[in-house]
């Protein structure tokens, strides 16, 4: 993995401080090609790993990639599924089971169709599970997909209801089908990782809130370092700034200084901001920031590197 | 008391299995059972995470060791469900709103009292950083004499002529008024009490045939004081929903959402503590606390929490969102209804009444 992992907050009015500057940036983001100016800018600072939520907004971009190969070389997309929200205002609109009705395949696909009608009669979690990621996964078509992310809010949400399994089969799909490694995406890391070691998904990448602040990091800040000093996993640390909370120097300093880190994900609208972000983190965190400096292979990641 | 709290979550919808997800995780709790009428849901989670499930409610109220309950079925369940929980001897969380009759609401907020049970309804928005902030400054005169408090609430729910669900009939208690708009009134009840009347109330339908898509309402208070409501859950500008209040006083404006609390202070006005005259503001990350169990905003961690704590402790009166005060939003809702269901009275209209009485007279 990059030490640096360019994320996706800032293009869908994402933003943990402010409902005016969420706003503001929908607007800045709402043609798809204000999108793609800043992911050119981030690639020409050598940003290669581009982690996204399976918004629909996204497959735009993956379009855009596949029919410009060359100008994206070695680019890679860690999707992060599902988009949640997509999912809950279904549910408010048509129950639980109609909203799962109207995720799962049911046209052209005859087989898939039959998949979906199956599992769901026979409540076959595997079944459904599977053809959600299938459909999420549609969009990357053709693209690198090495690592593929399970988004906070079903992690945890598995993870509070104790249903484990979901977890390994959901690691268990995305390495044969997409053969790519799964990533968890959680607010409760020192919580989950020993659920991921019981379902037997050994050195797992997880991605969680780790900042000075102790900015929504469940279970504490102490047991989160302790969970980095002492557990077999590679950590990508996300909200490093804790939404702006912290100074970026300071931020990047603390984070660098914890054990385990393998990347950090950030988010910036601006190529300074991301020239900016990249030169504190080759001034503080020692180690080239970008897969371009460090290695120029785009190939999947499956071997946890040196 | 030390042992932790057996609990039974009732109702596997969106609220129910979210507040399953973060109940299950609590330190001090024992799930003891899971009960939803369609044996969909129930029968996946069972088979998946060996909670004890059940279909039918008074079987599971017999058979259950349980010292509480989280009530997150469709709203026009709740109030037998409440009810027969109570009679059990157990504290209850129910989710908003409350009782669709607030006969019913009444009633066992008085059972609720008599037992002394604890007694919480899920209005989350009192345990968000910022709105607290809100109060805060309320209470200490931070901004002077409130005149008027705008409260409003949009999100993307309902956005084409679809669906069928009990969310999407009013006599079930679904509707942009049940589902969004008590979420403002909620925190305009928690500010500023219960209005003397309510009046301009527009309950209309934008996709939905069998109930409203945005609501619109002037509650008066005593004094010439009001607040003003303004919700939509068909706007899909934003990206989930978002609720806020502003509020005018005689010695400053506060704004506040679940993101930040922005606060101006004239120069006459008493400063607080930390605060400066002109602009103030106080973002999420340093107005929230730290929850044990995160899954889709501390607010709703944290109701929960305060929930257990209470039984723990025995703190049974005057809890944040006790059946009593939902009840004030509750009666407000039935207000409005019955405030819409009049019908506008234009001031053409009434002066035209007022002619025609003068006409009587004087023929």
């Amino acid at each position: 993995m990059d030490k640096l992992l360019f994320g996706d907050n800032q293009f869908f009015g994402v933003n943990h401080m402010s409902e005016e500057k969420a706003r503001a940036q929908a607007m800045r983001f709402q043609h798809i090609q204000a999108v793609m100016d800043v992911l050119d800018d981030a690639y020409d600072e050598g940003m290669r790993t581009f982690m996204c939520t399976t918004h629909d907004r996204i497959a735009l971009v993956a379009d855009h990639m596949r029919v410009n190969p060359t100008r994206y070389s070695g680019f890679k997309f860690y999707p992060c599924m599902p988009y949640a929200h997509k999912y809950a205002n279904a549910v408010t609109e048509d129950g639980m089971i109609g909203a799962l009705k109207r995720f799962l395949p049911n046209e052209g696909l005859f087989n898939a169709a039959l998949r979906g009608g199956m599992s769901l009669a026979k409540k076959d979690i595997e079944g459904i599970t599977t053809l959600l990621v299938d459909a999420e996964m549609k969009m990357f078509s053709g693209l690198n997909t090495p690592v593929i992310f399970l988004q906070n809010v079903v992690v945890d949400l598995l993870l509070g209801l104790g249903f484990k399994d979901a977890f390994r089969i959901f690691a268990d799909h995305v390495r044969h089908r997409y053969l790519a490694e799964p990533g968890f995406i959680t607010m409760n890391l020192p919580r989950l990782l020993p659920v991921l070691q019981e379902m037997g998904i050994d050195n797992p990448i997880v991605c969680a809130n780790i900042n000075k602040l102790g900015f929504r990091m469940s279970g504490g800040l102490e047991a989160y370092q302790q969970t980095l000093r002492d557990q077999p996993f590679r950590a990508v640390a996300m909200s490093v700034f804790a939404s702006g909370a912290i100074a970026p120097d300071e931020a990047i300093e603390w984070v660098s200084q914890q054990p385990n880190i393998q990347s950090m994900v950030f988010g910036a609208s601006s190529r300074s901001n991301i020239s900016s972000t990249r030169n504190l983190v080759e001034r503080l965190w020692p180690s080239p920031a970008t897969s371009v400096a460090a290695d120029m292979s785009s190939r999947p990641m499956l071997v946890r590197p040196s | 008391m030390d042992r932790s709290v057996n609990l039974a979550v009732v109702g596997l919808g969106k609220m129910g299995l979210s507040h399953l997800a973060m109940i299950n995780a609590h330190p001090d709790v024992c799930v003891t059972a899971i009960c939803d009428a369609s044996g969909y849901v129930l029968d996946v989670l069972e088979k998946y995470t060996g909670l004890a499930a059940y279909t039918d409610f008074d079987t599971m109220l017999r058979e259950a060791k349980l010292d509480a309950v989280i009530i997150a079925t469709p709203s026009g369940m709740h109030a037998p469900m409440v009810k027969a929980a109570l009679e059990r001897g157990l504290h209850v969380f129910c989710e908003k709103p409350f009782c669709l009759d607030t006969a019913d609401g009444e009633a066992l907020t008085q059972m609720a009292l008599a037992g002394n049970r604890v007694n919480q309804v899920g209005y989350h928005c009192r345990f968000v950083g910022a709105f607290q902030e809100v109060k805060r400054l309320l209470e200490a005169g931070a901004i002077g004499e409130v005149t008027h408090i705008q409260a409003e609430a949009y999100g993307p729910v309902v956005l084409k002529p679809k669906g069928s669900s009990w969310r999407t009939q009013r006599t079930e208690g679904g509707g942009c008024l049940y589902d969004y708009a008590a979420h403002p009134l909620n925190l305009v009840t928690w500010y500023f009490g219960m209005p003397l009347a309510v009046g301009g109330t527009v309950l209309n339908s934008v996709f939905s045939t069998q109930t409203d898509d945005e609501v619109f309402a002037t509650l008066f208070y005593p004094e010439g004081k009001s607040a003003q409501l303004s919700v939509s859950w068909s706007d899909e500008s934003f990206r989930k929903m978002s609720t806020s209040v502003t509020v005018l006083g005689t010695q400053g404006r506060i704004r506040a959402d679940r993101q930040e609390c922005q606060v101006y202070l004239r120069d006459t006005a008493m400063l607080p503590a930390g605060y400066q005259h002109g602009w103030n503001v106080r973002y999420t990350t340093e107005l929230t606390a730290p929850v044990w169990f995160y899954v889709r905003g501390e607010e709703y961690s944290a109701q929960l929490d305060y929930f257990i704590q209470c039984i723990r402790s025995g703190a049974v009166n005057d809890n944040i969102n006790s059946f009593s005060e939902a009840q004030a939003t509750d009666r407000v809702i039935s207000m409005l209804i019955a405030d819409a269901e009049q019908g506008p009275m234009p001031v053409a209209m009434r002066e035209a009444k007022l002619k025609k009485r003068w006409a009587f007279f004087g023929g």
